[in-house]
């Protein structure tokens, strides 16, 4: 969690130094994307939307290549063998759909494995939502839905979205299970994930689960969320601040001492700045790269172009 | 007379026409509180309440239907969707119900909505925010395409499109949302639908383009010192088939500019329309400068892609020593 805020502060300040571009950071939903990454195993599938850097970083995706995508640099999507994670989406609920389709695959298959699809409170409003998830219920499908309920789809509220009185409800009428969980609560988010990952696992089908959390920072770095939200707002949940949360709880039990926090402070520190290094060390893209992934074969109008530039 | 940029000229427009006729509505993803993304909606919330400006659900299929209804139903929606990026979910409204509808009721029902969005490349905007897919919309039957190039043009386009009797897709280049301010007149006033601006009178070469490429154009021409005239069309459909033949005949070569892909971009239109009218006054095949057909890349590769002024110029050169 703390090296995603690392991550995401890095960014920003990247992104103001004209060196990354419209970025979405976070801050605040943290215990969300690393408690439910967690609850997964190294081989399931993971399907996120835009602002699920924390996922990424939970996996153990190279930093260096999250940075580049949001450089401007399509090779930082270039998706390592290793995962089985999808490029971020950016056209909201999109993926969800995508995430069915993938496991659906995977019960034809007979494969133990299980999807997580990510998407936000106004990922709820699209119709991709309703069909993917209608799908995904029809065919007992092992998917677990994962909603980040941050209160904001950029300047609209949570109540403009939708009247449900939850976003979890609506996984009723789609004839399986939705949860609404403290999506602030690292340790619960894990919990309620973890189950539904097993219950997906063992073919009965899927979850929705909603993690009720916020937005600490502006939409993206293009936002300026002052313009519809007060202070009074975001500085109440300033205080619930999932990481400040789980070091209350550490210092506690007495997990959390002054060396402990020096030292990973240090050790995240280092694996950002090793990330920008790196990052900055990429060689530029051949302009011939645009046309290489267009088609699995290159066709005679693309050749041609190719030459012109 | 004002000096200001396309956004304050659209939100002017919008202003004025929403004074003049209560039945004009707003509607899409962040148009109340926020003023939309780039701010075009801004201020009308204030003005005119919540009940005429809506912050819609996150729902663009939902936005362009209920649009439909509206204007079914009396109303005249002017719906935004935040980037043209989005607009695909919409288009089994579009090309099945708001085109039709007239059609379908023998012209019981009408449909005049106007759906804004801006489109088109040149910001190092993220994936999916910088695509040109004019072409696409020029092809549905019972569409109007319009796609304003200066802030003058914008606002005059655009209340053109509101008192449209029909749907009118309003393409917004954001390149140059800011980009120039002119004077724009602050009475309202009209720019008809189909007409297409002379923007520089020339002998040599016409060239036929649009949106943010129009100033490409102009920068290339002053680079390349040959007279060429430039005709920014304004609208795609329809298009101002009169001064485009009208230019040809007098210069007989031809340079479109588009930063669609090439493959069954608007340029394929109006090069076939020109060997239709006037084929035999050509002195030299017509030349197409336009992006690939490839997905326009993220920023650090973009300005390869975009046509630009050096690519335009060697179109001309060539054209005009054929
Ligand atoms: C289909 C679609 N419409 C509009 C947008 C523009 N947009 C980007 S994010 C966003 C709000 C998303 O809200 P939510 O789903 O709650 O996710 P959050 O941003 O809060 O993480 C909008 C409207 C988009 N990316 N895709
Ligand atoms: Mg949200």
């Amino acid at each position: 969690m703390l090296l995603t805020r690392a991550f995401d502060e890095k960014a920003l300040l990247l992104q103001r130094q004209g060196r990354l571009g419209t970025y979405a950071v976070s801050r605040g939903q943290e215990a969300a994307q690393i408690g439910s990454a967690l609850a997964l195993k190294n081989d399931d599938w993971v399907v996120p939307s835009f602002r699920e850097q924390g996922v990424f970083i939970a996996l153990g995706y190279p930093l260096h290549q999250l940075y580049q995508y949001w450089g401007w640099d399509e090779r930082g999507m270039n998706i390592p063998k290793k995962f089985s994670i999808l490029p971020i989406t950016i056209p909201v609920s999109a993926q969800i759909p995508h995430a069915v389709g993938i496991a659906y695959a995977l019960k034809l298959r007979n494969e133990k494995k299980v999807v997580a699809c990510y998407f936000g409170d106004g990922g709820t409003s699209k119709g991709d939502f309703h069909e993917g998830l209608n799908m995904a219920g029809v065919w007992a499908l092992p998917v677990v839905f994962i909603c980040q309920n941050n209160q904001w789809a950029i300047s609209v509220s949570r109540k403009k979205q939708s009247a449900s009185k939850t976003l979890a409800q609506k996984a009723i009428s789609y004839g399986f299970e939705g949860i609404q969980v403290d999506g602030n609560d690292v340790f619960g988010i894990y919990k309620v994930v973890s189950e539904a990952v097993k219950k997906a696992r063992s073919g009965k089908g899927p979850s929705l689960i909603e993690c009720f959390t916020y937005r600490i920072g502006d939409h993206t770095t293009s936002d300026d969320a002052s313009r519809y939200r007060s202070k009074k707002e975001v500085e109440s949940w300033i205080k619930k601040d999932p990481i400040e949360r789980l070091r209350k709880y550490m210092k506690k039990k007495e997990m959390w001492t002054k060396m402990y926090e020096k030292q990973l402070k240090k050790k995240i520190g280092k694996q950002v700045k090793e990330a920008v290094e790196r990052f900055e060390k990429i060689p530029k893209q051949n302009p011939e790269e645009m046309f290489r992934y267009v088609y699995a074969e290159m066709p005679w109008f693309l050749k041609e172009e190719m030459r012109d530039i | 007379m004002p000096v200001m940029n396309m956004v304050n000229a659209l939100n002017l427009a919008l202003r004025q026409e929403m004074k003049k006729d209560n039945s004009v509505v707003v509607l899409g993803e962040d148009v109340g509180i926020n003023g939309g993304v780039f701010r075009v909606t801004d201020g009308l919330l204030k003005l005119y309440g919540k009940k005429r400006v809506i912050d819609t659900p996150l729902a663009e299929s939902g936005i362009i239907g209920a649009s439909i209804g509206m204007a079914i139903n009396g109303l005249r929606p002017v719906a935004e969707i935040q980037f043209s990026g989005f607009m695909y979910s919409t288009f089994d409204q579009i090309i099945s119900h708001a085109s039709r509808i007239r059609n379908r009721s023998r012209g019981r029902y009408s449909c005049p909505v106007v759906i804004r969005t801006p489109y088109s490349g040149g910001i190092k905007a993220l994936e999916h925010h910088s695509e040109s897919m004019e072409a696409l919309y020029t092809h549905i039957p019972g569409i109007k395409v319009v796609i304003p190039s200066t802030p003058a043009d914008a606002k005059g386009l655009l209340i053109s499109a509101i008192r449209d009797p029909d749907p009118v897709i309003f393409l917004e280049p954001k390149r140059i949302y800011r980009a120039v301010k002119e004077y724009v007149q602050e009475n309202e006033y009209i720019i008809p639908i189909g007409k297409a601006r002379l923007v520089r009178e020339g002998n040599q070469v016409s060239i036929i383009c649009w949106g943010a490429m129009v100033r490409e154009c102009e920068r290339a021409v002053l680079q390349s010192g040959i007279d060429a005239e430039i005709i920014d069309l304004r609208s795609l459909k329809p298009f101002d088939v009169d001064l485009i033949i009208e230019s040809v005949k007098k210069t007989r070569r031809v340079v479109v500019v588009h930063e669609a892909p090439k493959t069954n971009g608007f340029g394929a239109e109006i090069i076939a329309t020109i060997n239709e009218n006037a084929l035999l006054y050509l002195d030299a095949p017509p030349i197409r400068v336009t992006g690939f057909d490839s997905v326009i890349p993220l920023g650090k590769l973009e300005d390869v892609y975009l046509p630009n002024v050096e690519r335009i110029n060697k179109a001309l050169q060539k054209v005009v020593s054929f």
